[in-house]
């Protein structure tokens, strides 16, 4: 039996234009150099435990490339890479993450839960799954609107492994819903790799019940990601209907800072460091002579920058006052 | 001014608000099936029927109203929000706090429950104070045609999730409706009979068996004053607390558990606020810590009677006696 996730399989392309794989290159360092600083931030006592997506950076920078300025994203505790790389501001970001009243939910979601309307991330839930039975209404709302914008949704294997996995699915194809639904398959689930809680060995065996055309692509490409996040997109937005993309990656840090992911098989995680998605972008730029030793450098350089100034700014806002706990509870 | 029952309440306030206001849609197991005047008039991208998913018309539901439509979910019996309470208190509740304050969910989730059909617990619990437990939310749970429609039209108008409750045996229930576009504020009580010797507090349907019990304190010379909660979250303590401080006494009933139900935040307040005015006992009247059996007269049981109002109200005179 032919299966649609397998049958599509995007691979490594050249003719993603220069400009953007520069521009996706900066993008994903500036996400690697913030989460590992709101890591530092955590085993210096200044921030609480925050869950990182190290390792990911090619799925959230491809996929957000590929959409539209009025696109909405949902997405879950992983979620700093889907944020910056829609354009949040790192000072903002950090400031919320520290518990400040200048980030962009006032403080009050920590690192967890940020979501920036003004960004189009609509909505961020840490209850696994719960993005998922979300977006079937945002999905909603666009159709009854007859909006031209699509919603995006990531989330990750293990919460595909929740039944609103299902549910979701199978509403957005019944009512004909313009969801594109990225499955950033890490391999774990917590503490729990994805072996051990899932029968199927893929999240898009899944989703291959459902009717809605499926794809999957290496995770670690930005290049692969951004291809196969514009074909899938590009679709959603022609049929209104929804799309299935898992993008096959693995979570370099643990669970949440700190883990000292004792847990993992040193073998695999040294053979997915080896495929860092990140070094392969910058390898592959350097040797087709797009970028250059000093360029690089230069980009670099510019991203530590915007790290110590989002850090300076958000270490110099205040925390709410007290008052703030009991404010927007209810509309 | 009209002779309506609670069903046919509901759904002229339904009809009534979705003709004001494009936004509102409605979903559910059965909804077009069931309300097809409903699916008649705005057509089925408004009235939807839905898998039997809680859990997925909910999400839904709050999806739909972060981006600005507001739905009115029907989940049919209280037991099944169970599978809708992660939509509806982890995310309809908190996502506004956690967001702070980027989005508003103006959403209406009904459900029956009550005594009355003799269907078990797995369709009759009522877990009303669940939802008053958690921060973001609304409670209502009415009591008589008028209010039925009445806060149905202010749920569905305003800006935060609601949990609107309806005790299933009133449903065939007539009674005045006024014409016109009329609105309950929610956290409003109703004070549906004065008097100054006892306060009796109830709700749902627990109202009909403290206006019953009234009538035979009255009979024996006492004068109970009968408030109808009828919104449960926010709670109208300025109400309660007037009544408690005229009357001195009070008893409050309702079908659901009595640890950590409404009664028991009732009787706390009067402790806290009017513990002075009080001259006896606070008396809680609830549903035992069992659940619902499929025996109608047994379920039966577990509701407050009007006797057992009439009792309890008794009881707090004797010590005068």
């Amino acid at each position: 039996m032919s299966n649609p996730a397998r049958d599509k399989e995007y691979r490594m392309e050249s003719n993603t234009d220069n400009t953007t794989l520069l521009a996706m290159l900066e993008s994903m360092l500036r996400i690697r150099a913030y989460e590992e600083k709101a890591a530092a931030l955590q085993a210096q006592g200044q921030a609480p435990g925050t869950c990182t997506a190290v390792g990911q950076e090619a799925v959230a920078v491809g996929v957000v490339q590929a959409l539209a300025a009025d696109d909405l994203i949902l997405t879950n505790h992983r979620s700093a890479g889907h944020l910056l790389a829609r354009g949040a501001d790192t000072g903002r970001m950090l400031a919320e993450v520290m518990g400040k009243s200048t980030g962009y939910c006032k403080g009050k979601s920590g690192s967890l839960h940020i979501s920036a309307k003004e960004l189009g991330v609509v909505l961020t839930s840490t209850i696994v799954g719960a993005e998922l039975s979300l977006a079937t209404g945002v999905g909603l709302a666009l159709a009854m609107e007859r909006s031209a914008a699509i919603a995006v949704c990531f989330f990750g294997d293990g919460a595909a492994c929740e039944g609103a996995f299902h549910e979701s699915l199978n509403l957005a194809a019944l009512w004909r819903l313009p969801i594109l639904y990225v499955c950033e398959n890490n391999q774990w689930q917590a503490f729990v790799h994805r072996r051990e809680a899932m029968a199927a060995e893929s999240v898009g065996d899944w989703a291959a019940a459902h009717p809605m055309p499926c794809a999957s692509v290496d995770g670690n490409d930005a290049e692969a990601v951004y291809a196969a996040a514009a074909a899938a997109a590009a679709q959603v937005r022609s049929s209104r209907q929804p799309y299935f993309l898992e993008a096959r990656t693995y979570r370099l840090r643990g669970h949440y800072e700190p883990d000292d992911q004792h847990y993992v098989d040193a073998k695999e995680l040294a053979g997915w460091r080896g495929r860092d998605p990140i070094a392969a972008l910058q390898a592959r730029l350097l040797a087709q002579g797009v970028l250059s030793a000093e360029s690089l450098e230069r980009l670099h350089q510019r991203v530590a920058a915007d790290i110590d100034n989002g850090l300076a700014f958000a270490l110099a806002s205040p925390y709410p006052a007290a008052e703030e706990l009991a404010t927007d509870v209810y509309a | 001014m009209q002779q309506l029952t609670v069903n046919d309440a509901v759904s002229q306030a339904l009809a009534e608000e979705m003709r004001r206001d494009a936004k509102v849609l409605m979903f559910g197991e059965g909804v077009a099936t069931k309300r097809h005047d409903l699916l008649a008039e705005f057509g089925p991208e408004r009235i939807r029927n839905t898998p039997l998913a809680e859990g997925i018309i909910a999400g839904t539901a709050v999806g739909a109203a972060a981006m600005g439509l507001r739905p009115v979910v029907d989940l049919l019996f209280a037991p099944f929000l169970c599978y809708a309470m992660d939509a509806i208190v982890n995310s309809a509740g908190k996502l506004r706090y956690l967001s702070g304050g980027q989005f508003a969910f103006p959403l209406v989730v009904m459900t029956q429950t009550g005594a009355g059909w003799g269907v078990g617990a797995q369709h009759n619990h009522n877990l009303e104070a669940w939802f008053v437990h958690s921060p973001g939310l609304k409670v209502v749970m009415p009591s008589n045609p008028a209010d039925f429609k009445g806060l149905l039209k202010a749920a569905i108008r305003d800006d935060n999730p609601v949990l609107f409750f309806s005790d299933l045996s009133l449903g065939y229930q007539a009674g005045e409706v006024p014409d016109g576009d009329c609105l309950v504020p929610l956290g409003s009580a109703a004070t549906r009979r004065v008097g100054g010797d006892v306060t009796l507090i109830g709700y749902g349907k627990t109202v009909a068996a403290c206006l019953q019990a009234s009538d035979r304190l009255a009979e024996r010379g006492i004068a109970a004053e009968v408030i109808d909660l009828r919104s449960l979250k926010p709670l109208d303590e300025a109400a309660i607390l007037a009544s408690v401080r005229k009357t001195g006494r009070l008893v409050v009933a309702h079908e659901a558990g009595r640890l950590c139900g409404v009664g028991a935040e009732v009787a706390a307040l009067a402790a806290e606020h009017a513990f002075a005015a009080l001259k006896a006992p606070v008396i809680r009247l609830a549903g035992p810590d069992a659940p619902t059996p499929g025996n109608i007269v047994l379920e039966q049981a577990g509701a407050p009677s009007a006797d057992a109002v009439a009792a309890a109200a008794l009881k707090l005179f004797e010590s005068i006696a």
